[in-house]
């Protein structure tokens, strides 16, 4: 079954990429995919919990606990689900492409199956491994299709991740290492249970905490290692940026979320510098990702710029949400991966959308489209009311039990002042997407935009569908972190 | 069953026959010969299947004492077969090439022997994977390189390929003989030339680690030369780009197995001297980094695709030699130092040997080895850009290529060996390296061709660098045939700690 799921994308980015067919597989695929996983979220049986649908080889490595095994516990399903709808979305919202289409199409398909292989690995191997499938095709997509600085930006993106990334390679061997041998494993399944017996001393887990977070931190964009996101999305074509920025960037939120929160929860009180302890550093790196990048944000005058950096001082209130290590600081960094990820998706789909129409996203040549392009401007106010929290989506819901769990007992005062440094993030956001939806759609309406011609067939329910799972997803959040608790409180043991 | 050196035998006696059949027959005919050399090693190939390992004893006084016969060495002679057989398909597509450089009064004279030539180069190989005595290890590592003078220079109305001949052969004859005086060292200071014998004495010396460190010391800088290690790199990319690119290719490829399989042995013996073995490694270590940083930051402002596989050769030589550098740690779990080795240079033939094919179709037809000639390749020839993008993902190291599963072992034993320096060295130098193998990947898919008129391969060249590419994801994905077969690795080095 999973098998099925990872292999349908990668069969059919194959056969696109050797010349077959044309966008209409690529969008079956999608369909499929979503499909697929739908049935495997109703086949889920929640009263078990745990990892499901495992399949798994024989050990690849005589003496090495590695397998190419997959399996999906109600965290990934989650994030499987996120992956199916913004690949879907991804696809339809995809510009015309003159020249390879095919290859164009199978490129963005191999980023979907990248990221839909690192959540189904049951194994960190290839959990980690599945990740960087995305890679070689974001290097073709952006420096070939891309806009503006498209070359330079494939560059340092493509360096960026390839460096956080071995980063993290150094940091997950360091942590396997720091396992006792009689308990090392690179099944998440096992890891699980070794982690709930606190295997580590706590002095031991602060080095392979800060690679981990190093490494992670790359490819989430944690301050400072930011500066490759926002220029990446503002250049790559729209699917790119919709999947990136969606999905593959929550993969090192997953990460940490699945290692070193079970494994290092002790690292967090250690000191790493003088009296600051690990903890402290990631609030004061994650209070720069919501504050400075937020005034940062504030300052842009192009749209895709606006929403990229967005994206990166969103992920600040997920690591927020990490940084309290209790069960409902964690459960709003959950759903709020999946919330922004949507979110983010729909208003890069938009802006997509825009600039396929203008060829630019200045805010000075923009204006006045919401007459022009009543269904895209109707799309783009929900994901811009979900981003900035507004009650009723998930992102309200998420956002607010992150905030929470900086309030539990047992938070530091810099955990308490922090939280409350960050709800002012929220007044920024609301700032700056409120100034882009006003920029960008109302007021006087330029020459250009009366001639522009609004979404239409499929692609209006591709796109659709991402505020309507956020809205879904914001009246009944309990039933998603139904899914996501047995996996938290499994993690926090 | 019969004994595995049998398989030498076959090669040289199928070279000898070739090269009299060679001087004695028409133009016409001579153009088949590449092609049954290709046949019989086919056939020696899968013969290899039907010799019977034996396991590595030492008899006292009994004349094959200097001849392994282990399964391990029988995997290393499949694989210098496998490497011949690829070198002489890249050959076929190199002949216009060739011809051109060699001055003759008949089309096509003078060139039989460049086909010839790698059987003696493979039998060579195979020796070496079978020697387990300082003087067979020696004469084979020679068959190797001299056989690799002829070929470097092969092109004799080029410039650059005599040149390449030239300080081939005299930088290698100067490290040879460091190499020699390192081993009269060493059989003077243990009278024994066999490594399990050589290995038992050295451990016993009492007060003699000067004599022995300098030993050492020599035998590294002739077996630095061969593996392009720092400081003994500076003849490697004059040599690559010169030399006929199906030999850069077997240079690449055969002189680093070669090197390191060697390395390993030797080094075996001085391990197991607890007195020397921090020294020994700082040493490599030393050398590991100074690789690493030189081959991978050299390779930054290279235009010439055959220049910048010269100084990624010397870059894959450094995370080589940052896997022998951290032997010195207990090894848990990753299997021995020796394996890693193994698989890394297997991965590595796998990736290189694909490079330098696509490289050798693409240059016979845009006539030029530099990068600006792969512009726009993906729209001439889609196979071609993509077989090329796969070696390039895997030679930087991108995961599900059997190029990352080298680098993933090789950083885990450098993180278990607690080498934070060189680990920080090779983050460093993969982000080079990402940088250096895509500037290939993006000329093809992000640039326009100066020439739309398509890339013309033999079928037979397509179907190796489908086997290649094909290969490449296999052991990426599943490592294990190749891994099991080198469990129990050339050099026991793990055990010598």
């Amino acid at each position: 079954m999973l098998t099925t799921l990872l292999l349908v994308p990668i069969v059919t980015a194959i056969a696109l990429l050797l010349g077959f067919g044309n966008r209409s597989w690529a969008k079956a695929s999608a369909l499929v995919q979503l499909a697929l996983t739908l049935f495997v979220w109703s086949g889920y049986d929640q009263t078990q919990g745990g990892y499901q649908f495992v399949s798994s080889t024989e050990p690849l490595f005589a003496g090495l606990d590695l397998r190419f095994s997959l399996g999906v516990d109600g965290f990934s399903l989650l994030m499987l689900l996120l992956t199916g709808l913004v690949t879907v979305a991804a696809v339809w919202m995809s510009p015309k492409i003159e020249k390879r289409s095919n290859l164009f199409d199978g490129s963005v398909l191999l980023i979907s199956a990248g990221a839909a292989g690192a959540f189904l690995a049951k194994d960190v191997f290839f959990m980690y491994a599945f990740h960087e499938l995305a890679l070689i095709p974001t290097f073709l997509l952006i420096g070939y299709w891309g806009s503006g600085e498209r070359q330079n930006v494939a560059w340092k993106v493509t360096i960026f991740l390839a460096v956080g990334s071995i980063v993290l390679l150094a940091g997950l061997v360091d942590l396997y290492l720091a396992i006792p041998v009689a308990l090392r494993s690179f099944d998440l399944q096992k890891l699980q249970e070794v982690a709930a017996q606190h295997v580590i001393p706590a002095t031991a887990q602060v080095r392979p905490w800060l690679l981990l977070t190093a490494g992670f931190g790359i490819l989430i964009s944690l301050f400072p290692f930011h500066s490759w996101a926002a220029p990446a999305y503002a250049s790559a074509p729209t699917p790119v940026a919709m999947l990136h920025s969606g999905v593959l960037k929550k993969f090192g939120l997953y990460g940490i979320i699945r290692l070193v929160v079970p494994f290092l929860p002790e690292a967090f009180k250690q000191p790493v510098w003088g009296n600051c302890t690990a903890q402290d550093l990631l609030l004061a790196l994650l209070l720069c990702n919501i504050l400075y990048i937020g005034l940062v944000t504030i300052a842009q005058r192009k749209l895709d710029y606006v929403i990229g950096y967005s994206s990166v001082m969103h992920m600040g209130y997920v690591f927020l949400g990490i940084a309290s290590m209790n069960l409902i600081g964690l459960s709003g960094a959950c759903l709020l991966m999946f919330s922004h990820g949507l979110s983010v998706a729909a208003l890069f789909a938009v802006s997509g959308a825009i600039r396929e129409r203008e060829g630019s996203l200045n805010f000075e040549r923009l204006g006045g489209a919401a007459k022009a392009v009543p269904y895209l401007a109707i799309c783009f106010a929900l994901a811009t009311f979900a981003s900035i929290g507004l009650p009723g989506f998930s992102n309200f819901a998420s956002e607010t039990l992150v905030f929470f769990g900086g309030f539990q007992t047992g938070a530091s005062s810099f955990l308490k002042t922090s939280t409350i440094l960050a709800l002012w993030g929220v007044v920024i956001s609301a700032v700056y997407m409120l100034r882009a939806y006003k920029a960008v759609f109302l007021g006087e309406r330029t020459a250009s935009a009366a001639k522009w011609s609004d979404l239409d067939g499929s692609a209006r329910f591709a796109l659709a569908a991402l505020p309507l799972a956020l809205l879904v997803a914001g009246f009944f959040p309990q039933y998603f972190l139904g899914y996501i608790k047995p996996t938290l409180e499994a993690a926090l043991r | 069953m019969f004994a595995p050196i049998t398989l030498e035998i076959l090669v040289l006696v199928l070279g000898f026959a070739l090269l009299l059949a060679e001087s004695f027959s028409t133009s016409s005919s001579k153009r088949s010969l590449p092609k049954i050399a290709l046949f019989v090693l086919a056939w020696v190939f899968a013969f290899s299947f039907f010799t019977a390992p034996a396991p590595e004893t030492v008899e006292p006084g009994s004349f094959w004492n200097f001849y392994s016969a282990s399964p391990i060495s029988l995997m290393f002679k499949r694989i210098a077969l496998l490497t011949t057989m690829g070198v002489l398909v890249m050959s076929l597509d190199y002949e216009s090439t060739l011809a051109k450089f060699i001055p003759s009064s008949r089309p096509g004279a003078g060139t039989g022997e460049f086909y010839i030539l790698p059987l003696f180069t493979c039998a060579g190989l195979m020796l070496m994977a079978s020697a387990t005595d300082l003087v067979m290890a020696f004469a084979a590592l020679e068959l190797v390189t001299i056989s690799f003078y002829v070929q470097v220079a092969y092109m004799r109305s080029n410039s650059a390929s005599l040149e390449a001949g030239i300080k081939y052969l005299i930088l290698g004859a100067l490290s040879t003989g460091f190499f020699v005086y390192g081993l009269t060292w060493i059989f003077g200071l243990t009278g024994e030339t066999h490594f399990d014998k050589v290995a038992l004495k050295l451990a016993a010396l009492q007060n003699s680690d000067t004599a022995i460190l300098f030993a050492l010391l020599l035998v590294l800088v002739g077996l630095g030369f061969k593996v392009a290690a720092v400081p003994f790199q500076s003849w490697v990319p004059d040599v690559y780009q010169g030399a006929p690119t199906p030999v850069t290719a077997f240079l690449s490829v055969g002189s680093k197995a070669a090197g390191f399989l060697l390395l390993l042995r030797v080094l075996e013996p001085f391990l197991g001297v607890s007195s020397i073995q921090p020294k020994v490694l700082t040493v490599l270590g030393t050398m590991a980094g100074a690789t690493l940083i030189y081959g991978n930051l050299a390779a930054l402002p290279q235009n010439n695709l055959k220049r910048l596989l010269a100084y990624s050769s010397i870059g894959h030589a450094g995370y080589l030699l940052l896997a022998v550098a951290s032997v010195g740690a207990t090894v848990t779990g990753f299997g021995a130092v020796g394996t890693t080795i193994g698989f890394y240079l297997f991965a590595y033939l796998l990736m290189t040997l694909l490079g330098f094919m696509v490289l050798t179709a693409v240059s016979t037809q845009t006539k030029g080895e530099e990068i600006q000639h792969f512009n726009g390749l993906s729209k001439r020839s889609p196979f071609l850009a993509f077989a090329l993008l796969v070696a390039m993902s895997s030679l930087a190291g991108v995961p599900l290529t059997a190029g990352f599963y080298g680098k993933f072992l090789v950083f885990a034993h450098a993180v278990n060996a607690h080498l934070w320096v060189l680990v920080c060295l090779g983050v460093v130098t993969v982000g080079a390296g990402f940088y250096y193998y895509l500037r290939v990947v993006a000329a093809m898919y992000w640039y326009e061709p100066n020439d739309t008129t398509p890339i013309q391969v033999s079928s037979l060249s397509k179907a190796v660098m489908a086997l290649l590419v094909v290969s490449i994801f296999v052991f990426g994905v599943n490592p294990r045939p190749i891994l099991s077969a080198l469990q129990g690795a050339p050099a026991k080095v793990a055990a010598a700690h």
